[in-house]
């Protein structure tokens, strides 16, 4: 303020009779001495800018790395190369060939025969009980479709890859170590002989783990999979998508294009503004209120988790929609007006098309923030252990980061990897979903 | 029109789905019985006809609420509950019109205090741990609360070693934490005449009671009892508060302190002598027995031999199992459905 006050001084002072009409001197080292503090000023605001943005990726690459060092290894799982006597009388005693036989064998049983075989030296039932955890219990389940599929199987001696159980996973990736003492791991030194014996003879192997991704939840570390919670968060947005999609455009059309300039107008976009900050714990007990103590609705179903999450993205929704309709230019419906379009025309013909991409993009952030909610899902029984794949939305389901949180609260070593690998896939969905809204925003953006 | 159509498709939606029976059984209750709820219902599932049951972990407290509000398609059909169900609870639920309730004990879940075996056994009653971990104790006239000025367990009592106070325990997070608080802590806290003086109030009270001291004497340690277990050989000095499990399985270096009397051996948990034990339970909706369909075959699964038995699976994930005789006179009860009467 100074410097402009003296600079002025220096430029003009018209009345003075020394020197009336002095231009500025531009060399002059009192000029060259503001012109640099003005770079300077500008130089470290430019830093300033830079520097907030490195701390932000650091952050992110922090975040980023530490997730996914420790989770890709859920993508890979110890499988154990065993030679399986798909023994007749175990399985099909009478040779029927049929299904609901087979479907009843004793699998496990099988499997631990054959391991018993392969370990001959393994007597005594402690030992035995310590020598069956190499094999997953999953791993019946597994043999038994294989045979279902294919009975020709019954009576032959075939080698076949068994998924391993969670502690000798973590062995095998590292995560438990072997030559530590005995009583500070999970794992028998007898244990981890053995398992050192398949490694030698080559029967064991990391092979990437499907499971992880068809499967829903369970309490073997081995068999959990995402699969379950991601159909749930699938048939949960569906339902949001569904009511506040539609809902919403047409209160932000209403609001902006026909609602009267009034107080209670008023009123309603400050109550719209306030509700975008509600916390969202908030609609969970409002959802639990009135969906399931009013409408008997079913609890942990997708249906009542989407009405909820519903409510909370509303808001964020009308306030996107508003803006981009507003952004509209008014010319455009003046011309449509003037050619004797009816109001709902002007809106349905040209504004609502023009404000399109801005709509949707404002749909999938608040999509995006229903699919990372939990809190209100708590109230609604959704924080749930729950092993079927939901097949609709009134079936018990539960969602990707209520997953992630009873993972990360299981005691089994294996569920850490398998959290941050949760993470990473929820992640993935965000991704897809924000560039899936910068390439609507792209392809129907108009300029004028 | 966008609107409507997607309106209409939502009733239609809800409608269908209100319309449907449930065919699966619903569980709410205990955090501390949810790592075995949830095994005996994914065998449960893996093993019969029936779709698992879904478990949701509310707290023994909130899964009671749910359990007594009412009888119904929408109800909850088994409450899991880490203490037994109060008798405010079950008139809750009777005037809800749930009459009949059956009550399943599934064992115990005991929380020792251990050292190092290079070190003597400590013999403490529950007043003396709690002076040793409470963040105010009363002060040597017994008149006022101050914080806590002991730093060698031979302060507190003459007795006691003289070695300097360490406890490692879990954090208030972890269930291990509320049990020995309300085991431990709140049973010895009304002893103290200044403790007592103030019960009225109960905001002071609370505090005095559970307040855990924070100078460095009580050091959080991880919700692993693993890590507790491994810090206690490191340091020889120190006593360890974690689940009976992790004792018996690491009898060969540490040894558990003897409480009020009694050490914490597997019998004396298993008859409730042993004084920072509790039982743990479920609690079955007789009037959904036949309704729901699975109800009696997962109560089966559940108190099986090979799910709650000595060598079952329940007992390695950390149950201790009640002794043999009671199993089965618990198996009888809850097969007969006789209901729970206080």
């Amino acid at each position: 303020m100074t410097d402009m006050a003296s600079l002025m001084e220096d430029r003009a002072k018209p009345g003075t009779p020394k020197d009336p009409r002095k231009p500025v001197n531009w060399d002059s080292p009192d000029i060259a001495r503001r012109i640099k503090k003005r770079y300077g000023a500008d130089r470290r605001f430019k830093m300033y800018g830079l520097v907030a943005i490195l701390m932000a990726l650091a952050a992110l690459l922090t975040l980023g790395t530490s997730i996914v060092s420790k989770g890709y290894t859920a993508f890979f799982h110890t499988y154990v190369e065993l030679e399986i006597f798909f023994d007749p009388a175990e399985i099909d005693p009478d040779r029927t060939n049929d299904p609901a036989v087979i479907g009843r064998a004793n699998f496990d049983g099988l499997i631990k025969q054959n391991l018993r075989n392969h370990f001959p030296d393994v007597t005594g039932r402690s030992e035995l009980r310590q020598l069956y955890d190499v094999i997953s219990g999953g791993a019946s389940y597994d043999l038994r479709t294989r045979v279902m599929e294919n009975p020709s199987l019954i009576g032959e001696t075939r080698k076949v890859w068994l998924i391993s159980g969670d502690d000798f996973d973590m062995l095998n990736k590292g995560f438990i170590d072997a030559g530590g003492e005995e009583a500070s791991r999970r794992l028998s030194d007898a244990q981890v002989g053995w398992f050192q014996r398949l490694v030698a003879d080559g029967a064991v192997e990391k092979q990437f783990h499907k499971r992880f991704f068809t499967g829903g939840d369970s309490r073997e570390p081995e068999l959990a999979g995402i699969w379950g919670a991601a159909v749930g968060s699938f048939y949960t947005l569906i339902i949001t998508l569904l009511l506040s999609f539609p809902i919403g455009v047409a209160a932000a059309v209403y609001l902006e294009e026909f609602a009267p300039r009034n107080r209670f107008t008023y009123l309603v976009e400050v109550n719209i503004n306030n509700l975008a900050a509600v916390p969202s714990i908030v609609f969970g007990l409002l959802g639990l209120e009135v969906y399931l103590n009013l409408m008997h609705l079913p609890r942990s179903a997708p249906l009542v988790g989407g009405l909820t999450l519903a409510l909370m993205t509303l808001p964020t929704i009308i306030i996107a929609s508003r803006a981009a309709i507003k952004a509209v230019p008014p010319s455009i419906r003046q011309a449509a007006l003037g050619l004797g379009a009816s109001k709902v025309q002007t809106v349905t013909h040209h504004v609502l098309p023009l404000a399109m991409p801005g709509i949707l993009t404002g749909t999938i952030i608040g999509m995006a923030q229903a699919l990372g909610e939990t809190a209100p899902l708590l109230m609604i029984g959704m924080v749930a252990f729950i092993v079927d794949v939901p097949g609709g939305v009134t079936d018990p389901a539960t969602v990707l980061p209520v997953q992630i949180y009873l993972w990360a609260d299981s005691p089994e070593r294996a569920f850490v990897e398998k959290t941050s690998a949760a993470i990473m896939v929820l992640l993935g969905f965000l991704i897809l979903m924000n560039g899936f809204a910068v390439y609507l925003r792209k392809k129907f953006e108009r300029k004028w | 029109m966008k609107k409507t159509l997607a309106v209409a498709a939502l009733l239609s939606v809800a409608v269908v789905g209100a319309a449907q029976a449930r065919d699966q059984i619903r569980i709410v209750g205990s955090s501390t019985v949810f790592p075995f709820s949830t095994a005996v219902a994914e065998e449960f599932g893996k093993t019969t006809s029936f779709k698992t049951p879904v478990i949701e972990s509310t707290g023994s407290g909130g899964g009671i609420k749910l359990f007594c509000a009412g009888v119904g398609e929408n109800q909850p059909d088994i409450t899991n509950a880490s203490r037994r169900i109060k008798k405010s609870e079950v008139e809750t639920c009777a005037k809800n019109g749930i009459a009949e309730v059956t009550e399943v004990k599934i064992g115990f879940d005991g929380i020792v205090l251990a050292n190092s075996k290079s070190t003597d056994t400590f013999k403490l009653t529950k007043e003396q741990i709690f002076l040793a971990v409470a963040k105010t104790v009363p002060s040597q006239d017994g008149k006022s609360l101050i914080d806590n000025p002991y730093k060698k367990w031979s302060e507190i009592d003459a007795s006691l070693p003289d070695i300097a106070i360490e406890v490692l325990g879990p954090p208030p997070t972890s269930g291990t934490r509320d049990a020995f608080v309300e085991l431990v802590m709140e049973e010895a806290c009304d002893s103290f005449d200044a403790i007592k003086a103030i019960k009225d109030n109960k905001d002071q009270h609370g505090a005095a009671c559970k307040g855990v001291r924070e100078d460095g004497a009580f050091i959080e340690a991880g919700e692993n009892d693993n890590l507790i277990v491994q810090k206690l050989e490191a340091n020889p000095a120190a006593l360890g508060i974690f689940g009976f499990s992790f004792l018996d399985q690491n009898g060969d270096k540490l040894h558990g302190s003897i409480i009020d009397g009694v050490a914490p051996t597997f019998e004396a948990i298993a008859d409730a002598s042993y004084p920072v034990s509790r039982s743990m339970y479920f609690y079955v909706k007789n009037a959904h027995v036949g309704t729901i369909p699975g109800i009696m075959e997962y109560v089966s699964e559940f108190t099986s031999e090979k799910a709650w038995g000595d060598e079952g699976y329940l007992a390695d994930r950390g149950l201790i199992p009640m002794p043999t005789a009671e199993r089965e006179a618990v198996r009888n009860a809850a097969m007969n459905m006789s209901p729970l009467s206080m």
